[in-house]
């Protein structure tokens, strides 16, 4: 009750309220999150179930249009499936991987730039250069070589399977290096201040204050970067699912629904990869201008009064 | 200077850092030839002190004299060179964490900025706690909630305010919430780092006035470290001056005041603002401060002593004892020149 | 004779998320040429608000709302900014706490100084050079000559502070605002930098408002002096005497505050309580609160600031007879 009369009276809520771009981005936000986490429930089709969809209605318009199909409000894909259900079962994928991705470079990323900032001498050297040479190796190889050794390995049967998780680390692992500098650079900050000194005179641990004092300070920069990163992991995806190195059509996310109608766009099957390409631009559009409202908030050298 | 049953002892205490940073930044070249150079910063250097029980040691100096160095290798946050530190009859500058820890619950230290030295994320009370948990493990919740209450209402902060975060009490409330951690684990000896120097007159008294008023309840040792010759005079029994790293004058209060012996004593206390006294006349120095990168020979402060002849920049001068009772390290007060 | 400056009830609004704040709530005072005056008050109080008031450097969410700046005849707070620029900087020049404020990091002092003269004045550059040569010199830079070819970080930081003064010199301006310069500096060398702002006005002729919580720096170099509180001025008068016979409550207690002067040891007198914050301040007069000798009126009626003796001293107390 207490913090939520806190919450109540703050310059975040505040300054929210006043930001008529930060409430529709909100709203949407939510709105596309609600609807891919409710997916199974909401959506006309389980698009999953190829025993629901039939190749006879491939490539039907949107329901508008000539040729049109009311059961098929934004029209079919070129396997038949309900487009709007495919879509949202996609955007739930997507959801999924660019959160995954951002916790496993925040939770890598964290660690190595407290521990890094913290200890500081020949640990924080050699993690830093670590740092360096993942920043300097391109996602693209990375997931190339990955994935084509996993197929290899499991057998494209089983990729299928364990698409998510992979795409997960391979993006995490290519991002963490901006976590770690983000949270080193605050952690260098906050080291030499005088409650970290004090806790040093009570007697407590390093791993302690490390922990329980240190850790909490460096959290706001991290807050604003996840969801520029969550942003940027998802788009991470598209790409990635674009080029055929991600999610397989059977599973698709919003990547590869682009890619599967991009084929059939000069054929006038347009919609296919038009519609997810439209939801892809306004999903990360809204965590982009949300995490720049954020940003604004919380950065007081740009307090606006 | 050597007592017995002081409380503290520090022994030739040396303390440098080195700031060249990385292999490639401490690379230079120099006549043609590449060249590893170090730049170490000589903050503190063959300092001699003790403290008695219940006495209040004032080290006063400009910026960048090391006083605030000497204040936290003393309490081991910064490792010395070399040189010792005694805790009573204990050598304490070489133990290890968990050997420190008795002597943690006996040293503790109040900072100079209220608005850094409190955990932004801890509310007060978790703050006070931390302390009496870490030293006693046992002790259960109501204990230490009547104990965090205890202090509080001594320091003067109502304990109805310890669930609020730091950010919402003044810059004097703070202090005196800093104060209180430190004297949670009730500890005999306190190291104050200008503790008013970042307070307005009128919070700096009510500060003063809490510091000398637990001295008196708890029978407190302070080593008070300030750049304020005021403050210093008004709250010590003893009064260390400290130039570049080295303590060139330490004498009881009164004496250092009346009759100072050090020539950089001399010019610090004429520049004191006096109220009411219009065109002052202080004693000038010449030239500029040195850095502690670059220590000057002999005395560190002949490069500005009007009176520093060919032995002031040759000979490191010793503390030595006037008749006075004070103990100064200069050649002319030795030669009886000044 | 006209004043150099004359400042008439000024009031200045911060317009914050919350609400309006009144920063400086009604303030007047004068000052003439060659006249040195003190701005003293605690952190809150108003002081430096005031002088940049009076150069019109307010920033945002701040404004003037109140009151006139008279500055040679000229009203400052209604000028519009490309010939109140012609006045900063020029007639009236500021000095800082920071001296960095002052000087950009990555051009030489000679630089800095040059540019600052050929943008006031109409003079080829090497007159200006003469002229920054010549404001080194006094304020006694050693050998000036090397000085203007180096950067601000290969100075110390009391060369730095003087360079500052040096640059503030360059237009002969008839008045210097100084806000706290001396407060990051050690005491031998803002004894220094007293001693020459203190000769500066004298030789120059020049006007000085010195912003600063330190009676003591006060005492030694102003005539006149101002105490704030609050954002009002509590009391005004000659430096000596308010100093030795301070009237007004708040006054006596910071005096009374200061160590040094009780014998040491003693209890410090104290003021209880603190300033208000912005957003709070009390009924009547804003210091009764905090007051010993205050009465029902104090806590009901704005004390007016009025004259109680014949030396020009103002207060503004219910009780101070």
């Amino acid at each position: 009750m207490k913090s939520w009369n806190r919450f109540k009276n703050s310059y975040l809520l505040y300054s929210f309220k006043r930001d008529p771009v930060a409430i529709l981005s909100f709203c949407v936000l939510s709105i596309l999150v609600i609807i891919s986490i409710l997916a199974p429930v909401i959506t006309p089709y389980n698009t999953y179930d190829s025993a629901t969809f039939d190749i006879m209605d491939a490539e039907t318009p949107p329901a508008w249009m000539e040729g049109g199909s009311k059961s098929f409000l934004l029209g079919t894909d070129i396997q038949g499936r309900d487009l709007l259900s495919t879509m949202i079962y996609g955007l739930r994928v997507s959801l999924l991987i660019g959160v995954g991705a951002v916790l496993f470079q925040a939770l890598v990323g964290i660690l190595v730039g407290l521990l890094s900032g913290y200890l500081g001498g020949k640990l924080d050297a050699l993690l830093m250069r670590i740092a360096d040479i993942q920043f300097s190796i391109p996602y693209l190889i990375v997931a190339i070589f990955t994935s084509a050794i996993f197929k290899l390995a499991f057998g494209v049967g089983r990729y299928a399977e364990l698409a998510v998780p992979l795409l997960i680390i391979i993006i995490g692992m290519s991002e963490w290096p901006k976590y770690a500098r983000t949270v080193r650079a605050s952690v260098l900050g906050e080291k030499n201040k005088e409650y970290v000194e004090a806790a040093r005179v009570i007697g407590i641990s390093r791993w302690h204050i490390m922990y329980r004092h240190v850790l909490p300070n460096t959290l706001t920069p991290v807050l604003v970067i996840s969801t520029i990163q969550v942003a940027e992991a998802v788009m991470s995806e598209a790409a990635l699912s674009f080029l055929g190195l991600g999610m397989p059509i059977t599973k698709p996310s919003l990547g590869s629904l682009i890619r599967a109608g991009f084929e059939y766009i000069f054929s006038g099957s347009w919609w296919i990869t038009f519609f997810p390409g439209a939801l892809l631009v306004i999903f990360i559009l809204v965590i982009l201008l949300l995490g720049d409202w954020l940003r604004d908030v919380l950065n007081p050298k740009l307090y606006k009064g | 200077m050597e007592q017995n049953n002081s409380l503290l002892t520090v022994k030739d205490l040396v303390k440098h850092f080195d700031i060249s940073g990385g292999l490639l930044d401490q690379l230079a070249l120099e006549s043609g030839r590449i060249v590893r150079k170090k730049t170490t910063v000589k903050a503190v250097n063959d300092v001699s002190f003790t403290i008695m029980p219940q006495e209040t040691l004032g080290v006063v100096g400009e910026s960048g004299c090391g006083k605030s160095t000497l204040a936290r290798a003393v309490l081991g946050l910064y490792p010395p060179n070399s040189g010792e530190i005694h805790y009573q009859d204990q050598r304490i500058d070489n133990l290890n964490p968990k050997q420190m820890l008795p002597f943690r619950k006996k040293m503790q230290m109040i900072f100079q900025d209220p608005y850094a030295s409190l955990n932004p994320r801890m509310t007060v009370k978790k703050i006070l706690e931390e302390p009496v948990y870490f030293h006693n493990k046992a002790i259960n919740a109501q204990a230490a909630e009547d104990k965090v209450a205890e202090v509080m209402r001594q320091v003067g902060v109502d304990p109805a305010w310890s669930g609020r975060y730091p950010h919402e009490f003044s810059g004097g409330q703070r202090q005196r919430i800093s104060i209180a951690r430190a004297l949670m684990v009730d500890p005999e000896f306190i190291v104050a780092d200008e503790p008013v120097s970042a307070l307005d007159v009128s919070i700096q008294a009510q500060i003063l006035n809490l510091l000398m008023e637990a001295r008196e309840k708890r029978g407190l040792t302070y080593m008070f470290i300030t750049h304020d010759l005021s403050v210093v005079k008004h709250i010590s029994t003893r009064v260390a001056v400290m130039y570049l790293g080295t303590i060139c004058e330490l004498a009881p209060t009164q004496t250092l005041y009346a009759q100072p012996g050090h020539p950089y004593t001399r010019a610090l206390l004429s520049a004191i603002p006096e109220l009411g006294v219009q065109k002052p006349k202080h004693l000038k120095l010449k030239g500029e401060v040195p850095t502690p990168i670059n220590l000057p020979s002999g005395c560190v402060f002949h490069g500005r002593c009007i009176y520093a002849n060919d032995r002031c920049t040759q000979e490191i001068p010793r503390l030595m004892r006037l008749e006075s009772g004070a103990y100064v390290a200069c050649h002319g007060v030795e030669e009886k020149r000044i | 004779m006209r004043h150099l400056l004359e400042v008439k009830d000024l009031e200045v609004k911060f317009a914050l998320w919350f609400g309006e704040l009144t920063a400086i709530d009604g303030i007047s005072f004068t000052l003439d040429r060659g006249e040195r005056l003190g701005i003293v008050g605690e952190s809150g109080a108003g002081k430096s608000v005031t002088g940049f008031a009076i150069i019109n450097l307010i920033s945002k969410p701040g404004y003037i709302s109140a009151g006139q700046i008279l500055f040679e005849g000229q009203e400052l707070n209604r000028l519009p900014e490309d010939e109140m620029r012609s006045i900063r900087g020029n007639r009236i020049s500021m000095i800082f706490q920071d001296p960095m404020m002052t000087l950009n990091p990555v051009l030489t002092i000679g630089t800095q100084m040059i540019e600052t003269v050929l943008a006031h004045e109409n003079v080829s550059k090497s007159e200006a050079v003469d002229i920054a040569l010549d404001k080194l010199k006094k304020v006694h830079i050693p050998s000036p000559e090397k000085r203007i070819h180096q950067y601000p970080h290969e100075c110390s930081g009391g060369m730095r502070q003087r360079i500052v003064v040096a640059i503030a010199l360059l237009t002969n301006p008839a008045l210097i605002i100084a806000d706290e310069p001396t407060t990051a500096l050690d005491v031998t060398i803002q004894a220094e930098i007293m001693d020459l702002l203190l000769e500066l006005c004298e030789s120059e002729k020049m006007g000085l408002i010195l912003i600063t919580h330190d009676l003591g720096v006060v005492s030694q170099i102003t005539e006149k002096v101002i105490v704030m509180y609050a954002g009002k001025i509590v009391e005004s008068g000659a430096t000596q005497s308010v100093v030795q016979d301070p009237k007004h409550p708040y006054t006596r207690g910071l005096l009374k505050a200061i160590p040094g002067i009780i014998p040491p040891g003693s209890r410090l007198y104290q003021i209880p309580g603190m300033m208000p914050n912005l957003t709070e301040i009390p009924q009547g007069c804003s210091f009764h609160p905090r007051c010993t000798i205050s009465e029902s009126i104090c806590s009901t009626e704005v004390p007016a600031l009025i004259s109680k003796d014949q030396h020009h001293r103002m207060v503004a107390c219910h009780m101070v007879k």
